[in-house]
């Protein structure tokens, strides 16, 4: 059976290591069963985040890193072992924010409501003037004048400003983001890295990026787990040591940038020969 | 003007009537059954209003009316609710498979056995006509929403009832639309038959008793009144579905 407690384990947790933690991960495992086929998904993860962390999930097409993030979401649930997500405040329970690939904005309503909405369900919002928190996140990426526009009169790199715009504006304990940039082009993708990281280092969230994206995530991350792949465990945990705040142009030019994509490289090179997908 | 879309849309019924206007007056049609369009057009505008058609069109009007209403109303509520529970999906789903396809007019005569021969039989029969076609669209639009919104829901805890007016609706509503556009000109159809017999106004009615007499023209009036009708309510419901659905590409 799956444990999923949100608050006890952690904080006994973050006692002993005094180090504020926010997820905690121990042996799980996560299993597909259909008829007599049995499927993977990950296995034995151990690992765990630390409150205010940018932590990437990197790993091969077909890792599993996609469903550890919805476990984590609550959107689907392991097989075995354990996952405890501490909430900042151990006094409400916990909220969560997620960006997707695409498509995660409700088509039938404008930008304004889109964000809205989501407030209007928050319990943590209520009272608050949704309004100002709407027109300020709609502020922070550049959307004004889109305010009142729906998502189909929307380019996709806007559409995932206005995701992303979403997700900050819940003020959720933990943000989570699944290859929110995969289906724009490369310019796009470079400028959304540096509004999100922007917006990241301003509001100060735990926030989980998968990717398969190496430059993406040494960029992004100050953890990089990279899994392997059938099944997916984690084959290495890797520290991101580049200064803040990252500018991409001055970024790339360092050697130390450099490095780490290549060890990175290297740690992925073996899960992608050919004959291992 | 033959890049005026309105042009091309006006041309295809009237060249028709034209077709029709000269086959008759060169007497390759025999005018007795095939009266010229002109002199049905000429009897429907000035002869029947006095021969009662206002009260013919406001009796079918108010039969579809309310049939139309009730089978819409109370398919759209089974069809979200189907399409969000699967124990209700289960128990309706074979009832549905099972009597939707019998004909409507099929049960006319158990309806009337029921319902008496008054007014209430047809509304009855037009709402379980209506009720059938917006059920099942319905139910394929709330199935059609994609599963990210479902997920996008779960994760920012969207409560019960926003995720089924605001998600599931919306999210339905241009699958429903098509149930709502076959359900009105499936109405006509139906209070039409349903009108044939046991009625004493009525378009059906008037179509009925004027074959019977051999008032031809009248005859055809009664039909042409019903193509203006089907012809006017898909106009308002593609009026309707564009303003309760800004958010749909018309471009593409």
């Amino acid at each position: 059976m799956p444990v999923r407690q949100l608050k006890s384990w952690g904080a006994i947790h973050s006692k002993r290591h005094k180090i504020s933690m926010q997820i905690f991960t121990a042996h799980l495992s996560k299993t597909f069963s259909r008829k007599e086929q049995r499927t993977v998904a990950y296995e034995n993860l151990n690992f765990k985040i630390e409150q205010g962390e940018f932590f990437c999930i990197l790993g091969p097409s077909g890792c599993g890193k996609t469903s550890l993030l919805r476990t984590i979401a609550g959107l689907e649930t392991a097989t075995s072992g354990e996952l405890n997500i501490q909430p900042l405040n151990a006094s409400k329970p916990g909220s969560i924010g997620m960006v997707f690939q695409e498509h995660g904005l409700f088509p039938w309503m404008t930008i304004r409501n889109n964000i809205r909405f989501l407030l209007e369900n928050n319990i943590h919002m209520v009272n608050r003037d949704l309004d100002a928190i709407v027109n300020e996140f709609i502020d922070l990426v550049g959307l004004t004048t889109f305010t009142d526009y729906f998502p189909y009169q929307l380019s996709g790199g806007m559409r995932q400003r206005v995701s992303i715009a979403r997700s900050f504006a819940n003020e959720p304990d933990l943000l989570l983001m699944d290859e929110p940039f995969v289906f724009l082009d490369y310019q796009t993708r470079c400028a959304l890295h540096g509004l999100l990281l922007d917006i990241w280092q301003r509001k100060k969230k735990t926030l989980v990026f998968v990717t398969h994206d190496i430059e993406e995530a040494v960029f992004l991350a100050d953890r990089v787990l990279v899994m392997s792949a059938h099944p997916g465990t984690v084959k290495s945990i890797i520290d991101i040591n580049l200064p803040r705040p990252r500018e991409f142009l001055t970024l790339r030019k360092l050697p130390a940038y450099q490095d780490q994509v290549s060890e990175l490289m290297e740690l992925l090179r073996e899960e992608c020969e050919p004959f291992n997908l | 003007m033959l890049k005026n879309r309105y042009f091309w849309l006006f041309m295809s019924p009237v060249s028709i009537l034209l077709l029709w206007e000269t086959s008759t007056r060169s007497g390759l049609l025999d005018a007795r059954f095939f009266p010229a369009p002109s002199a049905i057009f000429y009897y429907l505008i000035f002869t029947s209003p006095g021969e009662g058609l206002w009260t013919d069109i406001s009796a079918s009007l108010y039969r579809i009316f309310w049939g139309y209403l009730a089978g819409c109303a109370s398919g759209i509520v089974l069809g979200v609710s189907m399409g969000l529970n699967h124990t209700v999906r289960m128990m309706i789903y074979p009832l549905v498979a099972l009597l939707y396809p019998i004909p409507k007019i099929a049960i006319l005569p158990l309806i009337m056995l029921i319902f008496g021969i008054g007014e209430m039989s047809k509304i009855v029969v037009v709402a379980i006509g209506s009720f059938f076609l917006v059920l099942i669209n319905t139910l394929h639009g709330v199935d059609s929403v994609a599963k990210i919104y479902h997920d996008v829901a779960r994760v920012y805890r969207i409560k019960k009832h926003n995720f089924v007016l605001r998600v599931i609706l919306p999210g339905a509503l241009p699958a429903i639309f098509t149930g709502l556009k076959l359900a009105i000109g499936y109405s006509l159809v139906i209070v039409v038959a349903a009108e044939f017999s046991g009625a004493d106004a009525g378009i059906g009615y008037l179509i009925w008793q004027s074959w019977e007499t051999f008032s031809i023209k009248a005859m055809y009036a009664g039909i042409f009144v019903i193509g203006a009708l089907g012809l006017a309510f898909s106009l308002i419901l593609n009026f309707l579905e564009r303003c309760l659905t800004p958010w749909r590409d018309t471009d593409q």
